[in-house]
């Protein structure tokens, strides 16, 4: 998260200061100690997971009966997950911010709900009004993340917001006889793609790991299938649950990466999606 | 900083004559209103712009410049009142249609953008094809003299040349009016010096309308044609600067622009005022109190100051300014004023030096007691 916070003012003022000039003094011994126990207490519950799977059964979990059903189901998932939230959230937080400035207080903390309100009563209570057509579909599933999602998502995107200037940009579009559409497409998303990145890595995981909402609509998700298949083979559900942590850190350290660099990278990281809709997307919003 | 700030290259030429032949728009504010809750931002401000004109909206924060500006850009909109552009109403059109060009106090580049794309950023929205728009942007670059910055992002510029990109970007459209609001308060000072030349002489080399929103006094009487004097909504006065500077109409307009000293003073009939053991006669066409406890409001270069044994003052600090010396002198009644003169002349007048400070005799403005 730092990564998305860190598009401040500061760097856009100046050039980039160099790393001359500040001190560095070596930090005093009880941070590494912090550090040390911190990580032993991370890494002891990994290693054992590893010690009890042993590597051989990393390529077992490939061939387990139901793991490609599962992990489809949850990709597709993480898919209408990410792709609603994005929908719903991107124009909702850029709406609060440029006109309802005070409201902004008020989103935050409906936006917390999901973490207050323990998945157990939510799903407890979708299930109670969801029509049956919705119900017999596992999209219903990917409706309910996308409330829990929507904590991680609205302050993802709230912080690349607030790292801009938007306002200003977009009026500087405006004058310059871009509509609301063009001003969007052209000037506020391709800045905030950190943020939606941000959003989109934080949000897969939560979807990729959810199991008490799964697990209650009946519906075999990976999370779901691990703890099933615990029962027929310890040592490969295991590894099943470690490759899932592997695979959703390798996630976060992509948008570390991605969010270390900078404007431009940005800029190019859309600007395929600039070239595919170059000829299409002038005619409604050229004047 | 790369270059210096002349604004006048072989490419740039062109584009200016391009850009002066269709502009110079007459703006016009009829009864500009417009509140924000409790808060009058506007109350009736009307104001007409010549064509080509420069003119500069000074006053301090809260005094409703930036409110006003706003609502030519069509980002306000007036609760009651109308803008007119070349004599047609221009209220209900959006500001994406209403081609004026502006410049943003805080840095408005798009970050996403390399310079030349934030200065063709205009014409795409034009619908113009990449070359002609990348050789139109070129242009206006070279005009700025940033052609060496057209591939650099924004956080890669000084502010100094993120504000030049953001008036070539204003530029390039061909705006029929340019509006500033106050495109230098957040640069330093030496490049808010250049970049105030640059400014004005682009501005007058292409003729453009150009309303310029500021609460820096120097900046207005500097770079504008004509200073509108803004106060809690409404005009105080619109003149020339060495009119303002001169004959201001108002109190709060004397004391805003310029150095002002204020001197207790005693009512004569007649319109005469009496101060510090002289008298003088009170400036024509400005607004005075006919009685009561009043103040002289005068300039430090309209007073008198002799070195004199026993006079009506001590000095009690000197600036020096160049050619001229501010002598700041303790009068009784624990009233301090400042006076101007030759820094030849002040030379023997340290601090301590007992003085005679008198009124020179020109007419003065009278204001209520504070």
């Amino acid at each position: 998260m730092a990564a998305v916070i860190d598009t401040g003012q500061a760097g856009r003022a100046t050039a980039p200061p160099g790393p001359a000039g500040r001190p560095r003094r070596r930090p005093p011994v009880w941070r590494w100690v912090i550090l040390v126990l911190a990580g032993i207490y991370f890494l002891i519950p990994l290693y054992a997971a590893l010690r009890f799977a042993g590597f051989k059964a990393f390529p077992d979990v490939l061939h387990q009966a139901g793991f490609t059903g599962a992990l489809t189901l949850s990709l597709r998932l993480a898919l209408i997950t990410t792709v609603l939230t994005l929908v719903l959230m991107v124009p909702t937080v850029i709406y609060v911010h440029l006109r309802l400035p005070r409201l902004r207080r008020l989103l935050e903390a409906i936006t917390i709900l999901p973490i207050v309100i323990p998945p157990i009563v939510l799903i407890v209570g979708v299930l109670q009004v969801a029509p049956g057509t919705l119900k017999s579909s596992p999209n219903l599933l990917g409706l309910e993340y996308v409330v829990l999602a929507m904590p991680f998502a609205y302050r993802s995107i709230d912080a690349g917001l607030r790292a801009l200037d938007l306002k200003t940009l977009v009026e500087a579009s405006n004058s310059l006889g871009a509509g609301w559409l063009a001003t969007l497409w052209r000037v506020v998303l391709p800045n905030l793609g950190t943020a939606m990145l941000s959003a989109t890595v934080l949000t897969v995981a939560l979807v990729l790991g959810e199991f008490t909402m799964a697990s209650l609509d009946l519906y075999q998700t990976f999370p779901v299938w691990i703890v099933n298949f615990e029962q027929s083979s310890g040592p490969v559900s295991v590894a099943a649950s470690l490759l899932a942590l592997f695979v959703t850190w390798i996630f976060l350290m992509v948008i570390a990466t991605l969010g270390g660099r900078r404007a431009g990278s940005q800029a190019s990281m859309f600007s395929a999606v600039r070239r595919d809709t170059r000829a299409g997307g002038r005619g409604p919003l050229a004047r | 900083m790369t270059s210096d700030i002349t604004a006048g290259t072989a490419g740039g030429d062109g584009v200016a004559a391009r850009i002066a032949a269709d502009s110079g728009a007459p703006v016009a504010m009829q009864d500009l209103s417009r509140s924000f809750g409790t808060v009058r931002a506007l109350d009736g401000l009307s104001l007409n712009i010549a064509p080509g004109e420069f003119l500069a909206l000074l006053g301090p924060s809260g005094c409703g410049k930036t409110t006003a500006l706003r609502i030519v850009a069509g980002f306000e909109a007036a609760d009651a009142g109308s803008v007119t552009v070349d004599g047609k109403d221009v209220s209900g059109v959006p500001a994406a249609k209403r081609d004026m060009g502006m410049v943003f106090q805080s840095y408005s580049l798009f970050p996403n953008m390399s310079a030349l794309d934030n200065v063709g950023f205009g014409l795409r929205m034009r619908g113009r094809r990449s070359g002609d728009r990348n050789r139109r942007a070129g242009e206006l670059l070279d005009m700025v003299d940033l052609t060496e910055q057209a591939k650099k992002y924004p956080h890669q510029m000084s502010g100094g040349q993120q504000q030049r990109v953001a008036l070539a970007r204003a530029l390039a459209i061909e705006p029929r009016v340019l509006l500033l609001d106050e495109p230098l308060s957040a640069l330093d000072a030496k490049v808010r010096l250049q970049l105030r030349e640059q400014i004005r002489v682009l501005q007058q080399r292409l003729g453009i309308t150009t309303i310029f929103v500021t609460h820096d006094q120097e900046e207005a009487l500097s770079m504008a044609d004509r200073v509108g004097v803004m106060r809690d909504g409404r005009l105080e006065q619109v003149a020339e600067p060495n009119e303002l500077y001169a004959h201001p109409a108002t109190a709060f307009v004397a004391e805003f622009v310029g150095t002002m000293n204020r001197i207790p003073a005693g009512l004569l009939p007649a319109g005469q005022v009496r101060a510090i053991g002289t008298s003088a006669g009170t400036a024509d066409g400005a607004a005075a109190p006919a009685s009561g406890d009043v103040d002289l409001l005068v300039r430090p270069e309209e007073l008198r100051i002799e070195a004199v044994a026993g006079g009506n003052g001590i000095v009690t600090d000197r600036t020096f300014l160049g050619s001229v010396t501010r002598i700041s002198a303790r009068l009784s009644g624990d009233v301090t004023v400042k006076v101007d003169r030759p820094s030849s002349e002040a030379a023997a007048m340290t601090p301590g030096t007992s003085v005679e400070v008198s009124l020179a005799g020109a007419p003065v403005l009278v204001a209520e007691r504070q």
